[in-house]
């Protein structure tokens, strides 16, 4: 653990410039409308870069090293499965959730079905789901700055917290674009220049072997993981269909001027996660080498932070260690203001509008923020400390037992019934938001139930997608009356729409 | 093919330009997509279901391959154990080669998206 004060420093300086820029941003973006600056002159390679650095969370940027030096190789179907993800979305559902017009998934369950009860659904899982992706975050800002100062581990999820909470609150972060590029670009570089030097360092020492036991192979169920192929397809199947449902992934599809502008978006993002994907599994095997102890224990998430102070010492080390540690600020602030404003947006919209004494709309987003993210704070003191990868993972789980169906049959499938949607939403959800309640009170399990409760997706996504069509084909007289008038909308390619 | 004395098929000979010939046709089955009559519900429903025809593709290719990882690991302990340019097998597949193939494939999949698109816009603007 440093006690320098450089890594400190740099972290001040990403919290800094991310506040500055959020509420200065709002001053430029408030005279004209962001959204259409944004749909008219962001070009895709900036647009894919601010999607990108939305993305990469906690999870990305510590999570994957930390699991990878305590479980081995097969840990690298995180990184695979989140980059796959963006793959399954670009070809099933890009350009026609563009056309929809929808800003969040509320909006598209609405337009697609017409139905406000699964609109309010809708908003209330995009609510669990955003805090349950918000719960690492908050943790993972925990345990940086409780390995950079020694500070307690609710300090750090505060300073989030607070400072995600005023930026978003102010109205900052909305579509500011550029700040979230520059995330994508500072994390990459935080990650990739650090990776190399170790390399390169290791390769001088005359490369100390890694490999110890089981850990380089496949599927051995290294570090106490059982039922290694089961947990494999199940994240796989979490990961490859549940980033379409994220909240913070959909609004950004939102900046692209239509359709086939999102595809190429979603290429340029695949293309930058690939990128960056190559290089937190270094920190995890060289962990191996010169950070052993860390493996297995609570603390393995910090060995992206840790590992550059130990092998270098002097200032390259301090430097490279504050580098890391603002770039993993970089990951909390963008990823939680990302979900914090998907979700202050579905509580002030869908959730909290019955209630007159909470005043016009601007008050309402505000005091929406602040649940949005003093609930999952809350959590983050009280919920069991997981791996943040395997937490990401579980609202992963959730957003592809729930959205998952509901994005794919009501983009290709022109006979879902709102009760078979509503069904699914109902049937995904419960199971598995039961399953991750039980894992974060009570968890971890042991034997083939708790690997069923850890990895509920490759039972609960076939439940939902099961009951979703079931339940339609049951109530075929029921298909909404619009659905022709949408399937026009979803699947027109713009150059009709254009000289209509 | 076999007869070439047939005589040539007629074609209709019209002046490129004539507004008036152009409005009605084209923009009456434009109409027809988006006031969805039979006709126009006939065509997108064909272009749909090109776009998940090839969706399904996409997703039923990356569905084998990542199935099949696992299996070969657990059937061929020699695969799981060899080595590529001094990586172990599943490091190299993994961690370095499976981004580029996840790339190659969302670029031939937005190529031929958009090919089906220009497809139809073509057909209507014809018709």
């Amino acid at each position: 653990m440093t006690s320098s004060w450089w890594p400190v420093a740099a972290v001040v300086a990403v919290v800094a410039a991310t506040v500055v820029i959020g509420t200065f941003g709002v001053r430029v973006s408030r005279t004209t409308s962001d959204f259409l600056v944004a749909s008219r002159s962001v070009s895709p390679l900036l647009n894919a870069s601010a999607i990108g650095g939305e993305y990469l969370s906690a999870a990305s940027f510590l999570g994957i090293a930390g699991l990878v030096l305590s479980y081995g190789v097969d840990m690298l179907w995180f990184p695979v499965g989140y980059t796959v993800g963006y793959l399954v979305l670009l070809v099933l559902v890009a350009a026609p959730l563009r056309r929809s017009g929808a800003y969040t998934l509320p909006d598209f369950a609405e337009m697609r079905l017409g139905s406000l009860r699964l609109r309010r659904v809708s908003s209330v899982i995009v609510v669990l789901i955003g805090w349950l992706y918000l719960l690492p975050q908050l943790q993972g800002a925990g345990i940086t700055l409780h390995a950079l100062t020694g500070a307690p581990q609710w300090v750090g999820a505060l300073v989030v917290a607070v400072v995600v909470g005023v930026t978003v609150a102010a109205g900052g972060m909305r579509s500011i674009t550029v700040v979230q590029a520059f995330q994508y670009w500072l994390k990459l570089v935080a990650i990739a220049l650090p990776a190399a030097l170790l390399v390169a360092a290791w390769f001088h020492r005359g490369s100390p072997a890694f490999a110890v036991g089981d850990w380089g192979t496949p599927l051995s169920g290294f570090g106490g993981r059982e039922y290694p192929l089961y947990s494999t397809y199940s994240i796989v199947l979490a990961t490859f269909l549940g980033t379409m449902g994220l909240p913070h992934v959909l609004v950004r599809f939102y900046t692209n001027p239509d359709g086939r502008a999102a595809r190429r978006t979603t290429l340029s993002v695949l293309v930058l996660l690939s990128v960056f994907y190559l290089f937190p599994p270094v920190f995890g095997a060289l962990g191996r080498v010169y950070t052993p102890e860390l493996a297995g224990t609570s603390a393995a998430d910090t060995v992206v932070l840790v590992l550059p102070g130990r092998v270098f010492g002097g200032w390259l080390g301090e430097a490279l260690s504050a580098l890391v540690a603002a770039g993993a600020f970089a990951a909390f602030l963008s990823t939680a203001s990302g979900l914090s404003v998907s979700v202050a947006g579905v509580l002030s919209q869908d959730v909290l509008t019955h209630d007159r004494r909470l005043g016009d709309g601007v008050r309402r987003f505000r005091i929406a923020t602040t649940i949005a993210i003093a609930v999952p704070f809350v959590l983050a003191l009280g919920a069991a400390r997981a791996d943040l990868a395997e937490t990401v993972t579980l609202a992963f789980a959730v957003a592809a037992s729930t959205f998952c169906p509901l994005l794919v049959l009501g983009i290709w499938w022109p006979r879902l019934t709102v009760r078979g949607a509503t069904a699914a939403l109902l049937v995904g959800g419960t199971s598995a938001l039961a399953a991750v309640a039980l894992v974060l009170t009570l968890g971890p399990f042991h034997g083939f139930v708790g690997a069923l409760l850890e990895q509920p997706a490759a039972w609960t996504v076939p439940l939902a997608f099961g009951t979703a069509v079931i339940v339609s084909l049951r109530t075929h007289d029921r298909v909404p009356r619009t659905t022709p008038a949408a399937m026009v909308r979803l699947h027109t390619p713009e150059e009709l729409e254009a000289s209509r | 093919m076999s007869t070439p004395e047939r005589p040539a098929k007629r074609v209709t000979v019209v002046h490129p330009r004539t507004a008036a010939a152009r409005t009605t046709s084209r923009r009456g089955v434009r109409r027809d997509v988006h006031d969805q009559t039979e006709l126009g519900v006939t065509m997108l429903t064909s272009l749909r279901r090109a776009q998940l025809r090839l969706a399904v593709l996409v997703v039923l290719g990356v569905a084998v391959v990542v199935v099949g990882i696992p299996l070969v690991f657990l059937a061929f302990p020699s695969v799981r154990e060899g080595r590529v340019g001094g990586l172990a097998v599943g490091w190299f597949v993994l961690g370095v080669a499976v981004f580029p193939a996840i790339c190659g494939a969302a670029w031939a999949y937005v190529r031929h998206a958009e090919r089906n698109e220009a497809a139809f816009v073509d057909l209507v603007e014809r018709s």
